[in-house]
């Protein structure tokens, strides 16, 4: 097992690398290629040629990509020394870089906007966890149902309709039309816990449909698959109850792959649920990555994007860690 | 342990003798009267079990015989009661010790199945959950039906374990199926259906999977175990081999129906029906000089949501038609309670004559 | 290896007679582990150093329990698989490592019908085209055209000639074998190679394609090497058999010498296995069986020595030592056993005499039970 779990360590690491390699490649190859200057950027366009060209060797952008990566990878390690003019300014480790647009290095902003995207992707992770499977689970029992089809063209429903639609639609609704929630600015957890909750609550809940329509339907598959494995014909031949052969044998199969999923999907939630905070105006990690988009502040995006990756690697670990346990056939081979 | 066992057992005989439908029906210890089980399905009736009738006695073993499609796996399900309500249409009547079963709440059967009556299946790496170690699966048996603690239903499960023959029944009990070998995951699954000490056991098709010497191990193992118990043991197989090794009656099913019903001696000796004796004559046999060829049956089993008319054999039978007998358009009966039944147009002599002038010389 | 001896042996006998030959055969399948960089860290010695010969026009059995090697071996000798070791000879020439272009030529001289009818045949092609398509590939002449060489071949197998158009799904598993058959026909192979053809058949369909085997083989001259755990059906087809036990034949001899009086104490103990359909003989048949302990070692590690030593009533020191050579015992009946069966085992008591005797020389400690 600790074998098996330092051999996914070391997967993940160089993962992560060549995640970093490839990102940082794209980010500023692209610019070169497409024949703008990344440094012009950040002057701006009514600079001199003079000032775009000092504002590059400052950046380090006049060197070779390789140098500029191994900086930035130093940076992460260890923080890295701007030159920002007059004054130098220290980046701490771990270093993303520095955003000149927001004259701040790239980790605080993350670290800034984290517990909101937390906030929206666990409390949504939950709802469309609870609900998606629970859906699944007596949908797959009553097959065939009028519970059944209703399940379905829901989750249909769910999968098909894009969060700005659904997102814009429930805000009209509840907040305009009915007052139940309230607009209005995010509020921290800590400072104001019903007014979190009830800022959160419809993000919470346009996010979830999206994700619980797939679990729903991917539970239904499952447990209609397993219900007719020859273990769960065993299980009832020795007398169980119904209730003990559906939740403990065959949901014990069903929850299998619905875990994998789950935890790659809030691993990609984490790591910037654009659309749901862009609908619900909750200051998130995604909502930071369309503001640096807008304003072409590139190494936000880049930090962002790493950011997210580094989320979704994380999660496939865990995800293999979990699998191990579960099933023993993984475990012991 | 013993000792808690015979309490328990004791205690649970009492409530069904007080539970239970009243005692009326017929003596013997297993009676299944007329066992219809229907499948409603889109493209029409599926019969797959149609009128079928036997009984059992405790310690005897029925040898069930048939192809794929025959019907008797869906029997055996059928009388554990595992077909869903929804699918299966059943009727007729299991008596087990007294007790009517199908008409019976689906409760009280539930809790007769792996008590009194338990089942071992095929396949044992598909029939063990594979993500429950094997003594889980065991000890949850075993709770089921015994209020017991983990710790006492843990040391039973290791005692049952020793009992089938695994070595290191203490070590093994943690172990997950997939690290058993087919023989002995065969083993844990009969321990596993006698862990309540069954009065009726149904083997479908229990050594189809394994080898050889792997089966002659099983086989032995089930028949020590019935002496030792005394259950009644229903043996489903395609394998007449099989069956002439455990049997003491044997019933041969065609098209969900019962065709030749009585004792092993009798059937392997002087059977009269003429699938039966298609099936004899398809076997190559090791312990008799080679045949130049094989006698096989014509064609192929039927689909049973499409049965031919009259007996479901007469397309393959050789017979048919024979001095203007009714096949195509009567169905034959089995006669009932003589010891030797054959579903059968062709008069009782010339059956017989025809075996033993015709059949059993290219044997 | 023990193998050296038998190569010298069957390289003197002429090589006329035989279609084929098989010295000292080998596959090992590796077994790797590492995330990055794969290693060996084992192999599953699947097929371990077997010899055997099929003559032109015979059928040779081959038997063993799952993960004996019979079915590896079978593919051997079809070249669906690349030998790790020693030599095949088919019509004297020498096939063991063919390139893929010389593949071709044998394909038509050799071809295999497999065990589960359905998964071997393509669920959307017709009939047709799974049949008639060994015709395309390899350009074979069709006088009259495919469609009528696909149709004699559905009728020489049995099948309804006008069924041409139907798909797998179609046929029974009985036909679908027919199917199968006609397949390996088309090219009018010399040797065909029948993996388990017929255990995934009803009995009574069973006897129908060993029947249309037997036909075929008379009729087109066809040599057979037929792979099967069922003993029965093999003393029914086989003109010799050669039993196999964890990558080795440990016995080879013809069919009547081998059935009546088998040497190797494998040989024996599955053969009293088989359960016979004769309830008279019932009590009798479990008194007299050999009955073996355990299951088969793993072929990851297989024991020293002889392999089937570790359930074996008459195992001794040199057993676990050095491995028994394939020996002629008698005209053509060889054996892989240090200890043959003796005419006294045969019966139960004559074999608790001979475990008494195995038992009173000091055991091994290696021979320990498997479990």
């Amino acid at each position: 097992m600790i074998n098996f779990i330092l051999r996914r360590v070391v997967t993940s690491v160089v993962l992560l690398i060549i995640i970093s390699m490839v990102t940082f490649g794209v980010f500023f190859m692209v610019p070169k290629l497409a024949g703008t200057n990344p440094a012009e950027l950040y002057v701006g366009k009514s600079a001199t040629p003079a000032d775009v060209a000092a504002t590059a060797r400052k950046l380090g952008l006049d060197k070779p990509i390789y140098v500029q990566y191994g900086e930035f990878m130093k940076g992460l390690v260890a923080g890295r020394e701007y030159d920002n003019g007059p004054d130098k300014t220290h980046c701490a480790a771990p270093c993303f870089g520095y955003s000149f647009r927001n004259d701040r290095p790239v980790w605080p902003l993350l670290l800034d906007r984290l517990p909101v995207t937390i906030s929206l992707t666990v409390g949504a992770a939950i709802i469309w966890l609870l609900g998606g499977v629970l859906a699944g689970v007596i949908s797959a029992l009553r097959r065939g149902s009028v519970l059944d089809r209703i399940v379905m063209v829901v989750a249909l429903a769910g999968v098909s309709l894009p969060i700005y639609f659904t997102g814009l639609l429930a805000q009209l609704f509840f907040v305009h039309n009915l007052h139940w929630f309230k607009g209005g600015e995010y509020v921290n957890f800590a400072d104001d816990p019903f007014g979190w909750a009830n800022k959160l609550f419809l993000g919470w809940v346009t996010l979830a449909l999206l994700y619980a329509a797939t679990y729903a339907r991917l539970t239904r598959a499952q447990m209609l698959e397993t219900v007719s494995e020859d273990y769960i014909r065993t299980a009832r031949a020795k007398g169980l109850r119904e209730r003990v052969v559906v939740g403990k044998h065959a949901m014990r199969s069903v929850l299998t792959p619905i875990v994998t999923i789950f935890g790659l999907d809030l691993g990609a939630a984490l790591g910037g649920a654009i659309l749901t905070e862009s609908v619900f105006s909750l200051p998130g990690i995604g909502r930071l990555s369309i503001d640096a988009v807008n304003t072409k502040d590139l190494p936000v995006v880049l930090g962002v994007t790493l950011f997210g990756a580094m989320f979704i690697v994380l999660a496939n670990f865990l995800v293999d860690i979990v699998y191990a346990v579960i099933d023993p056939r993984v475990r012991l081979s | 342990m013993k000792g808690v066992d015979m309490a328990t057992d004791l205690l649970a005989d009492g409530q069904s003798a007080s539970g239970g439908t009243a005692r009326s029906g017929p003596q013997t210890f297993l009676d299944v009267r007329d066992l219809r089980i229907h499948f409603p399905t889109d493209d029409g009736l599926v019969k797959a079990v149609d009128g079928l009738s036997f009984s059992l006695e405790r310690g005897r073993t029925l040898g069930i015989v048939g192809e794929s499609g025959s019907g008797k796996s869906v029997t055996s399900l059928g009388i554990l009661g595992l077909h869903r309500q929804s699918r299966a249409k059943v009727s007729g009547e299991v008596w087990l010790d007294g007790e009517e079963l199908i008409a019976a709440s689906a409760e009280r059967v539930r809790s007769l199945r792996g008590q009194r009556m338990s089942m071992i299946f095929q396949d044992p790496l598909t029939a063990m959950h594979p993500y429950f170690s094997v003594g889980a699966q065991i000890v949850e048996a075993y709770r089921v039906h015994h209020n017991v603690s983990k710790k006492v239903a843990r040391q039973h499960a290791i005692d049952m374990l020793g009992r089938v023959g695994i070595p290191q029944p203490a070590k093994r009990v943690d172990d997950y199926p997939h690290q058993f070998s087919g023989g002995m995951r065969q083993r844990a699954m009969i321990a596993m259906a006698l862990v309540n000490n069954p009065e009726l056991l149904i083997a479908d098709e229990p050594t189809t999977a394994l080898d050889v010497t792997v089966q002659a191990q099983i086989l032995d193992l089930i028949r020590d175990l019935q002496e030792e118990f005394q259950s009644a043991v229903i043996m489903i197989t395609h394998d007449l081999g099989v069956v002439a090794e455990l049997a003491d009656d044997i019933l041969v099913m065609y098209g969900g129906k019962s065709v030749e019903y009585g004792a092993a001696e009798t059937i392997f000796r002087r059977p009269e029906h003429p699938y039966a004796w298609g099936l004899l004559g398809s076997m190559p046999r090791v312990d008799r000089e080679v045949r130049e060829r094989l006698i096989p049956v014509k064609g192929t089993p039927p689909s049973l949501i499409n049965l031919p008319s009259g007996c479901a054999f007469h397309p393959r039978c050789p017979y048919e038609g024979r001095n203007g007998i009714p096949c195509r358009t009567q169905v034959p009966t089995l006669a009932e309670g003589s010891d030797h039944g054959v579903a059968c147009h062709i008069p009782p002599a010339d059956r017989q004559r025809i075996f033993s002038e015709d059949i059993a010389p290219a044997l | 290896m023990a193998s050296s001896t038998q190569t010298e042996r069957t390289a003197t006998r002429p090589a006329t007679d035989n279609l084929l030959e098989v010295s000292g055969l080998e596959k090992h399948f590796p077994i790797t582990r590492g995330a990055f960089v794969r290693r060996k860290v084992g192999a599953v010695h699947a097929v371990d150093g077997v010899d055997f010969s099929i003559r032109a026009g015979e059928t040779l059995g081959v038997v063993g329990e799952s993960g004996c090697g019979k079915s590896t071996t079978g593919r051997l000798v079809t070249r669906l698989l690349e030998p790790t070791g020693g030599k095949i000879t088919f019509e004297g020439r020498d096939i063991t490592h063919l390139s893929t272009g010389a593949m071709r030529d044998l394909r038509r001289d050799v071809q295999m019908i497999f065990q589960d009818p359905y998964s071997s045949l393509n669920p959307r092609h017709t009939v047709g085209t799974i049949v008639g398509a060994p015709l395309r590939v390899q350009k074979i002449p069709t006088p009259q055209g495919i469609k009528r060489a696909v149709q004699d071949l559905l009728e020489l197998v049995g099948l309804n000639p006008e069924h041409y158009n139907r798909y797998p799904h179609e046929f029974s598993g009985g036909q679908r074998q027919r199917i199968g058959i006609a397949r390996a026909l088309a090219l009018r192979p010399k040797l065909i190679v029948c993996d388990e053809p017929v255990s995934a058949l009803d009995v009574s369909i069973q006897a129908q394609v060993v029947n249309l085997l037997d036909d075929l083989q008379r009729e087109l001259n066809l040599t057979y090497m037929f792979i099967a755990h069922d003993l029965s059906v093999v003393k029914h087809i086989s003109d010799r058999v050669a039993v196999m036990y964890l990558g080795k034949i440990v016995e080879i001899a013809d069919r009547d010498a081998l059935y009546a009086t088998p040497f190797h104490p494998y040989t024996l103990a599955l053969l009293s296995a088989v359960p016979v359909p004769d309830p008279a003989r019932r009590d009798r048949a479990q008194r007299e069986r050999v009955l073996l302990t355990g299951d088969v070692p793993s072929p990851i590690d297989p024991p020293s020595g002889c392999r089937f030593r570790t359930r074996c009533w008459k195992a001794q020191d040199k057993c676990a030592q050095e491995v028994p050579p394939l020996r002629e015992l008698a005209s053509g009946h060889r054996v892989a056993c240090h200890f043959p069966v003796e005419e006294a085992e045969r019966t139960p008591q004559g074999r608790m005499a001979a475990q008494q005797a195995a038992a009173e020389i000091p055991p091994d400690n290696t021979a320990e039970p498997a479990l």
